[in-house]
């Protein structure tokens, strides 16, 4: 069905190499999801196994079958964009049902289709109206229900909810997943979003400047880390790195603490230090904490924790969970 | 935030964009009096501006004499037939510079405006010696050709600023959704690009309908458009004011009614991503 496997893929514009050397395994039914800040080549590479951007090296296989020099449509794939990429000049019925009539389908089948598709997305009731006269959530769904009609191999989301707000972005994040459960379809989404790419994925690819640094389960790249990009980029707030002499009591390079594994205590600890500024989102407080001959650390303690501005703390990290690197920033195990 | 202005403001402001659009029209308004005026009444002094005996034969007279319907047809073939093969070439010209820009794409766009900044009659010479020997020299095809280079570049201007205009990644969609090249152009950029290949044609038409150097000494008795219809009334028999203002009238009401009608497309089309 829909696997997706790239061997060696690469892809240079100029002679900039975006993506130097790519190997990767997508099992069929999985939600993989690309993270990585801006550049990393994760909408590069997305746009590689879409098709729209030919590759400069490597293959690409989708359900068996070489791909590399497939055509988009011939592919398989549905793909929703950031933008949304609707046809303004089309309602939202011509919209869905527009991938079904370029594959020639028969009127009563498009209906059929666009009926249940319409149903699933909640959409029944705004078909004849055109993409302008929705609001930003119900021109995403639009987008989705015209990639769900096709039935493709696998989906491919490329940062889709970035243009919608806060409150809509939860939302529309838990019917993605409520989707993917529902068609147990392979889905391949792009984001810089880590919470995001924490809460939906099945599998994380973590790219950083054309590469992969690390795939896994959100928690085993939560707990595991391969590397200080990874600790850093995984995890929010920022997991806390420190150099220079508390790692060599570590013996190592750098270490790393989470701000959730860090015990606050006002009297005694192994880091003293001075509370910056104090977050307080009710269940959790986020301290920033100047600590003496460290710098700024970040602390999660529990929203009853009486702290504020000023304040003198301890901080000491939970031994079990400090992250050590080496001098090249791999982690050490 | 809205301005206050005061009633005597915006009298005055009134007031002067009268005068100066009365100024500007005032010309047309005087050939249409004109034409409708007697040879002598027309060049009487001082001239009489509403009051005098209004005739419409000066108009019999032109179409008797000089056959406008044949003049006004060889301008309706020229300037819609140099102005629709100019979209058929520049459509997809445009639509590949937009699309898929090359390294050089912006030096093959400034280096066709230059085109436009050549005196033309440096290359009357050459060019009348061409249609000569060709046998294009006073013919429809030769000034649709002629008039369709002239006007290539505003064309494909027109369209590549409108054409980028339209995100790609909406035609990368039709891609994904199995749209083949012609189906993608037909059924998706076609109907968003509507309004601005309207208003690329208008502007042309015009243009063309307008163009008088070319016309002008590529045609004599077959092909002459209404530029060369008016031309044939200035001098060779002496000044006749009345009938030059009724050639005149009629070679100007078609495109103005056209302009008239379709100014909103027009005023759109030339503004477009000025403001968005």
């Amino acid at each position: 069905m829909g696997s997706i496997t790239l061997k060696n893929v690469s892809k240079v514009f100029g002679v900039h190499a975006v993506i130097p050397s790519i190997d990767l395994d997508i099992d069929d039914g999985e939600f993989v999801v690309f993270v990585g800040p801006s550049g990393c080549g994760k909408s590069t590479l997305l746009r590689l196994i879409a098709g729209l951007e030919d590759v400069s090296g490597g293959e690409i296989v989708i359900d068996g079958k070489n791909a590399t020099d497939l055509p988009p449509a011939k592919r398989g794939l549905s793909m929703v964009f950031q933008s949304y990429a609707l046809y303004p000049h089309m309602s939202v019925r011509g919209n869905i049902a527009f991938p079904l009539k370029m594959a020639g389908e028969e009127k009563a089948v498009i209906d059929k289709k666009v009926a249940d598709a319409a149903r699933v997305l909640n959409l029944a009731d705004y078909l004849d109206r055109k993409p302008r006269q929705l609001s930003g959530g119900q021109r995403q769904r639009v987008a989705i229900g015209r990639a769900i009609v096709r039935q493709p191999e696998a989906f491919l989301f490329d940062e889709p909810l970035s243009n919608l707000d806060a409150a809509l972005r939860v939302n529309m994040r838990l019917e993605i997943s409520q989707l993917h459960q529902q068609l147990k379809t392979t889905m391949i989404y792009v984001t810089h979003d880590q919470v995001e790419a924490m809460t939906m994925a099945d599998k994380i690819v973590v790219l950083n400047r054309g590469r992969i640094e690390q795939v896994g389960s959100p928690l085993e790249l939560y707990h595991r880390p391969d590397n200080l990009f990874v600790a850093g980029f995984i995890g929010s707030p920022k997991m806390n790195l420190v150099a220079g002499a508390p790692a060599a009591m570590h013996q190592a390079h750098t270490i790393g603490v989470r701000p959730e594994h860090l015990v606050l205590s006002k009297e005694r600890g192994t880091w003293r230090g001075t509370v910056g500024v104090a977050e307080h989102l009710g269940s959790d407080t986020f301290l920033h904490v100047n600590a003496d001959g460290i710098g700024t650390m970040t602390a999660r303690v529990s929203g009853d924790f009486p702290v504020t501005h000023g304040d003198q703390v301890f901080l000491t990290p939970d031994p079990q969970r400090v992250h050590r690197f080496d001098d090249k920033g791999m982690a050490i195990r | 935030m809205a301005r206050n202005v005061s009633t005597q403001r915006k009298l005055l402001t009134t007031a002067a964009a009268w005068t100066i659009g009365i100024l500007i029209f005032f010309p047309i308004l005087w050939t249409f009096l004109t034409s409708f005026k007697t040879e002598a009444q027309a060049i009487a002094s001082p001239p009489a501006f509403l009051f005098f005996d209004w005739t419409v034969e000066n108009y019999f007279e032109v179409q008797s004499r000089s056959d406008y319907f044949k003049h006004f047809m060889n301008s309706v073939v020229i300037s819609f037939g140099s102005t629709l093969l100019g979209l058929l070439i520049a459509i997809p010209s445009a639509w590949a510079m937009a699309f898929a820009p090359a390294k050089r794409t912006k030096d093959v766009l400034m280096w066709m405006l230059s085109t436009k900044m050549m005196p033309p009659v440096g290359v009357l010479v050459p060019l009348y010696l061409m249609f000569r020997n060709t046998g294009l020299l006073d013919t429809r095809t030769g000034l649709v050709m002629v008039l369709t280079l002239i006007n290539l570049p505003i064309i494909i201007w027109m369209l590549y600023t409108y054409f980028k205009e339209i995100p790609g990644e909406i035609l990368e969609a039709a891609r994904m959704d199995g749209a083949s090249l012609a189906k993608e152009i037909i059924y998706v950029l076609t109907p968003m690009a509507i309004p601005g290949i309207a208003s690329t044609l208008l502007l042309n038409v015009i243009l063309a309908w307008n163009e008088a150097f070319w016309t002008l000494n590529l045609s004599a008795a077959r092909a002459a458009p209404l530029t060369a219809f008016i031309a044939s009334y200035s001098s060779p028999e002496g000044l006749f004011y009345a009938k030059l203002s009724a050639a005149s009238t009629m070679a100007i009401a078609p495109i103005l009614i056209l302009g008239w009608f379709s100014q909103k497309q027009l005023v759109r089309g030339l503004t477009f991503g000025a403001v968005k």
